[in-house]
């Protein structure tokens, strides 16, 4: 039974792309947060450096070793691109953009020239294989399991442990690392852990997805999260719901169109986060357009109040306080104007009487509210 | 040197990292001052769904189309970032990412969709993430020439513009410059340099060759004009040094070597460049410190003098050392070599002892009223 669950291919492709989504929209979130995305593509790069070092020096295709070691690059990367920001002679976005490009480049060397027999090729470095993680598998208490499945669990084990565990020094240390400091949290020292946890999950997700595929993990569901929610727990949930969906539906797009699994499962994160973008309930740009164009209408009809109010009860009251006046004294088009008119009366804020427009009570309140407010606030509304 | 360069691939490709050299050094130089740096690593990861598409609707490795499309897939993900950042909560940082990762994605499925149509010549396109110089052909220098002179002409005519554009935004819209527009032109400019590089370094490692010339030109000067022509000077240098190592050697990637030869320029720069550079700095703060010391030294020696009301009173080591809490034997050799101090007997004591001489007195005289005096140096005329 539990062999058969573990020998199902299309099964077990799906689950380390959820895993690799999950793990990896934990750590993000906070990288999404503290405006450090762009260090994700760096580690990612860099760790090629890592894995390949790790395996000339002792062998390990895998394993916490493997794991452990290689990300201490990404951690190294992370430290080198600060030391040399720290310098004041170069820009910190240039540091990161020189940094990693020479790890990288010293990676892609020694797999150049060890390339006969090394188990990655420089094609998977930046795909990844997705499709043949269960290939390559190990027993684990008399049960075959793919390697990437057991290594990605782990990872999503420990950072969903650190996220848990260090829920509230993460929240703290993310939106105001100077109280942060100040209340002795040591946010340098959880920085680091953050970015070695995101290091050891580029390792482990490597074969899988590769170096760039594993960005779009990274960023993209914290992303789209963030465009839905200003919880930082829900938007750390968001972030793996939409994980897991994109690896269900990548992989379905993926077999449909006979191409790249991992490819295709960073595409969907990216039409979750296109969705997010659009009809994000408050964030999303549909709802933000809606709610300015509610305000301009509120904005308008109390431009009319204000206008028939001061208006009222003067003599120059028949010229002004007609439809005709929004046209020449408000400046607006005439179709605006006749727009603007039938929401006060829908509203109740206006009252036709011939051709004059008067002010329902309703809508002298309104403007009184405005022009007035001491009379509110002192003597209570009419009063 | 000269006999590689004999060979005509050889030479095709040395023209060709020459030309790569000029391009992202000049239009790199405007994107890091604009801190725009990763801007062009979005961009060339974008370039890949770029080549891809090119090669779709060319039907062939045909270098102009390649070129043509990772143009326009890279002037749509600039235009993903801007949109984000513009009208979303979204940060630059994580817009750029999205951009990046995203149609990098892009990139790697319609790779596979080519690869899965069986198109023999589709064995080419693999060499665009990485760079394979050797995969140059003569044509192609035509049009990264036709490219790189059109970017260099376009910063040519619009100098004085990009410069105020870059350097102060806000001054150049209050003259009425179009900055907007002028934005764009530079940030279409890297996606140029981009293109450009794309078969030399492919697209992973492109954003090195925009941001390393630039960064290392910066190093040795102040001024645009200098840092864009030191720029395409190191661009080239490396570029040149990197693909003529990999063609010779059939097997390394060129982008890799270029990368590691412009990242050895850039360490240099930020090491030895006159002025900004980290070693003259560490070595302007180790001589500031030891002056600092000996003056300390020289005042001390004055103000148990004044104390004194001796000129010549001599005082032992051991008391420097300890009013000074470290050994200062080092700095009254240097201030003997000055002429400013000289070591006295004082019997019957027979440890070593200083005194001031007479130059020494004046220079601690000077130095005391210079550094806004001290109450003691009064008392000494």
């Amino acid at each position: 039974m539990i062999q058969a669950f573990f020998a199902n291919t299309t099964f077990m492709i799906v689950l380390t792309g959820m895993l690799v989504g999950c793990a990896s929209a934990l750590v993000g979130t906070f990288l999404v947060l503290r405006g450090n995305s762009m260090l994700s593509d760096s580690i990612s790069h860099s760790i090629i450096l890592g894995i390949v070092t790790v395996w000339l020096v002792t062998g390990a295709q895998a394993g916490p070793l493997q794991i452990a070691g290689a990300a201490l690059t990404g951690v190294l990367t992370v430290f080198l691109t600060e030391l040399l920001s720290g310098t004041r002679r170069v820009k910190h976005d240039a540091a990161i953009g020189l940094v990693f490009p020479a790890l990288f480049s010293v990676g892609v060397l020694l797999l150049n020239l060890y390339a006969r027999d090394i188990h990655i090729d420089q094609h998977t470095v930046l795909l990844g294989e997705i499709g043949f993680v269960w290939l390559d598998t190990l027993v684990l208490m008399g049960v075959e399991i793919p390697r990437a499945v057991l290594w990605m669990t782990v990872m999503t084990v420990l950072n969903l442990l650190f996220v848990t565990l260090f829920f509230k020094e993460l929240k703290i240390t993310t939106f105001d690392p100077a109280l942060a400091a100040a209340l002795g949290f040591a946010p340098t020292v959880l920085f680091y852990a953050l970015l070695f946890l995101t290091s050891a999950t580029a390792v482990a997700a490597f074969d899988a997805v590769g170096a760039v595929l594993f960005i779009a993990f990274v960023i993209v569901p914290p992303s789209a999260a963030y465009l839905l929610t200003d919880r930082l727990w829900v938007m750390l949930v968001l972030g793996v719901l939409i994980a897991i969906a994109s690896s269900i539906g990548g992989y379905a797009a993926a077999v449909m169109l006979d191409v790249s699994i991992g490819g295709m499962m960073a595409m969907v994160t990216g039409l979750f986060l296109m969705l997010a973008y659009l009809f994000g309930p408050r964030y999303g740009i549909i709802a933000r357009s809606h709610r300015r164009r509610q305000e301009r209408e509120t904005n308008a009809l109390r431009t009319v109040a204000i206008h028939l109010y001061s208006h009222e009860g003067t003599p120059g009251q028949q010229a002004e306080n007609v439809a005709l006046a929004l046209e020449t004294h408000l400046g607006w088009p005439a179709l605006r104007a006749r727009e603007v008119l039938a929401q006060g009366i829908t509203r109740d804020l206006i009252a036709r009487q011939g051709d004059l427009l008067v002010l329902t009570p309703k809508g002298r309140a309104t403007a009184r509210a405005i022009l007035e407010p001491w009379r509110n606030a002192a003597a209570g509304p009419d009063g | 040197m000269l006999a590689l360069l004999a060979d005509s691939t050889i030479r095709t490709v040395a023209l060709g990292a020459a030309l790569l050299g000029i391009s992202s050094g000049v239009l790199g130089c405007f994107a890091v001052l604009r801190r725009q740096s990763l801007l062009g690593d979005t961009l060339a990861h974008a370039a890949l769904p770029g080549v891809c598409l090119g090669f779709l609707i060319a039907g062939s490795r045909d270098l102009g189309s390649i070129m043509l499309g990772a143009l326009a897939t890279g002037a749509a993900a600039a235009l993903a970032v801007l949109l984000l950042t513009r009208t979303s909560r979204l940060k630059t940082d994580a817009a750029l990412g999205i951009a990046l990762s995203l149609f990098f994605a892009l990139g790697v499925v319609l790779l596979t969709f080519i690869q899965g149509r069986g198109n023999s010549a589709q064995g080419g396109l693999d060499s665009f993430l990485f760079g394979q110089a050797a995969a140059m052909l003569r044509s192609d220098l035509w049009i990264m020439g036709a490219i790189t002179a059109a970017a260099l002409a376009l910063v040519a005519i619009f100098w004085k513009e990009f410069k105020l554009a870059s350097f102060d935004p806000g001054f150049a819209a209050s003259l009425g410059l179009p900055v907007l527009a002028l934005e764009a032109a530079m940030t279409a400019m890297v996606a140029l340099a981009v293109v450009v590089g794309l078969q030399m370094v492919g697209v992973v490692l492109m954003t090195a060759m925009i941001i390393a010339p630039a960064t290392a030109a910066r190093q040795w000067t102040r001024s645009l004009g200098a840092m864009v022509v030191l720029s395409a000077l190191f661009g080239t240098l490396a570029g040149v040094t990197g693909a003529v190592i990999s063609a010779a050697s059939r097997g390394l990637s060129t982008g890799p070597l270029i990368v590691l030869a412009i990242s050895a320029i850039v360490f240099l720069s930020l090491l030895a460049a006159p002025g900004r550079g980290l070693a003259w700095a560490a070595l302007r703060h180790w001589r500031n410190r030891r002056n600092l010391e000996s003056q300390q030294v020289l005042a001390t020696l004055y103000r148990m003098a004044a104390e004194h009301g001796d000129r010549r009173h001599p005082v032992e080591l051991g008391t420097l050392d300890t009013f000074h809490g470290t050994p200062t034997r080092r700095a009254l050799s240097r201030l003997e070599r000055q002429g400013l101090v000289r070591p006295v007997r004082h019997e019957p004591e027979r440890t070593p002892h200083w005194e001031l001489t007479p130059q020494g007195l004046a220079q601690a005289r000077r130095l005391l009223t210079d550094t806004g005096g001290d109450r003691d140096g009064e008392e000494m005329s």
